[in-house]
């Protein structure tokens, strides 16, 4: 049987990790090989790193800290942000990161989606979707850069056509309910689950271990991310996984 | 030494970072006179069977591992290179592998016994059930590793079944016979218990040579 995933997902600025991370154990916070190995001792399955670097330079950091953390950890892990051509997947990639997440880049040009899969395999391929329900559709509605740019695609379809094209996986985020620390979006989750094959990483509105609980029974999500929860030791990632354990859900 | 053949496909750089780690020294490289000076390889792989079956032949590493095998030297397939072992693969067509262990590879079904819908690749971490004891599975209690396929190995003999995983079929996923080994899943990116499988077979190659 396979595990639920737990998911930290950090995010980097121009190399360093902000949102200010609080473990008073660390000599600096800000290193984001430093917290990928806290993450890891805490039994953490997999990491997300989210490049939000707006230079150019920002973004060629991002490649050293793939590499020095690639260097340093055994778990997979995933880097998304700034990645919008076939060269900068392969820049991540190669430099020792398992998958690529990918966002408002394929929305403009889903060719990507098949380019990347057929280069290094489905497996590598993770699309991000940023969710919003639309009342005037009556479904979820997908947004583009960061959630600030609503565009005429809805989640479902977008979801199915990412699939086709060869996503691996699909990493769902309810804008709904991130910040809101009230559970994550069991429908959007459960809908997006039952109409592709692929796994989903359940996002956004994480608070507490109860919240993982619901979208793995209910929502029946493959893995659940969340950031602040972990970063401000609200929880642990491993007082999130007894909790599961207790529940007799299959975790790692 | 442990040799990591590099015919191009595959991460090779997180083999090698996990090799670092336990401090075992290793080459990378696709020359076998070069690989030929090591105690143990291993093959890696990330792709598809008869991509990498190609570049074997073509770089002449499918002679070179025949003849390593017969010199009595350790061989590890992770993932793909694992598949590579077997006597054949359906993935995309026939084609034939190395065939130094029995078996075939063939796809994931996406349903269960039950008719329940399974997922393909089967992604992510997933429990070792051991069926028999091996210096490879040394020290393992907690054995939870990294797994992303779509193709296993069906009709493992059982002598070289050492341990699997459940996922709607038993997925052979340690497998053993004299000096050939694979893992289907990744040790690499398997945190302490992946650690501790590369341990072991680098520990296998030591005793090996005592025995050469």
């Amino acid at each position: 049987m396979m595990t639920k995933r737990i998911i930290p997902c950090l995010d980097v600025k121009e190399g360093r990790v902000v949102k200010g991370i609080q473990f008073v154990e660390l000599r600096d916070a800000g290193d984001p090989v430093e917290l990928a190995r806290v993450y890891d001792e805490q039994g953490a399955d997999e990491l997300v790193f989210l490049d939000i670097s707006a230079s150019v330079e920002g973004r060629k950091t991002m490649v050293d800290v793939v590499q020095a953390v690639a260097s340093e950890l055994a778990i997979p892990f995933t880097v998304g942000g700034g990645i919008n051509a076939l060269d900068d997947m392969k820049r991540i990639l190669r430099a020792g990161a398992d998958k690529v997440s990918l966002n408002t880049a394929a929305v403009n040009n889903p060719d990507l989606i098949n380019e990347g899969a057929a280069f290094f395999g489905s497996q590598c391929i993770v699309i991000a979707i940023d969710a919003k329900y639309d009342d005037s559709i009556g479904t979820w509605r997908v947004y583009t850069h960061g959630g600030r740019t609503p565009t005429d695609r809805t989640v479902i379809d977008w979801a199915k056509e990412a699939v086709e094209r060869g996503a691996g996986e699909i990493l769902l985020t309810s804008m709904d309910e991130d910040g809101s620390k009230q559970g994550f979006d069991i429908a959007l989750t459960k809908a997006v689950g039952e109409a592709v094959s692929v796994p989903i990483i359940a996002s956004g509105g994480a608070g507490g271990a109860e919240h993982f609980l619901d979208v793995f029974t209910e929502a029946k999500a493959d893995a659940a991310l969340a950031a602040s929860i972990f970063h401000y030791k609200e929880t642990g990632v491993g007082e999130v996984k007894q909790f599961l354990r207790n529940a007799e859900v299959n975790v790692r | 030494m442990i040799g990591i053949i590099d015919y191009g496909m595959g991460n090779l750089f997180s083999v090698s970072k996990a090799l670092e780690r336990i401090g075992i020294p290793y080459i990378i490289s696709e020359s076998p006179e070069e690989l030929n000076n090591t105690k143990g390889v291993i093959l890696p792989g990330v792709g598809a069977f008869k991509d990498a079956m190609a570049r074997l032949r073509e770089k002449e590493l499918d002679q070179f591992i025949h003849q390593y095998v017969d010199s009595g030297r350790p061989l590890l397939g992770i993932c793909l290179g694992m598949q590579l072992l077997f006597e054949e693969s359906e993935e995309n067509g026939q084609f034939q592998g190395l065939g130094l262990l029995k078996g075939r590879i063939i796809r994931i079904p996406d349903r269960d016994a039950d008719g329940g819908r399974l997922k393909v690749p089967h992604m992510g971490w997933n429990k070792l059930h051991f069926h028999q004891e091996a210096p490879v599975l040394e020290g393992i209690e907690d054995g939870y590793v990294y797994f992303v396929h779509s193709y296993y190995a069906d009709g493992v003999g059982e002598q070289a079944l050492l341990a699997s995983a459940e996922y709607g079929v038993h997925v052979p996923a340690v497998v053993g016979q004299g000096n050939v080994s694979g893992m289907q899943f990744h040790p690499e990116k398997s945190s302490a218990t992946g650690m501790q499988l590369l341990t072991n077979f680098a520990k296998a190659m030591e005793r090996s040579e005592d025995m050469l």
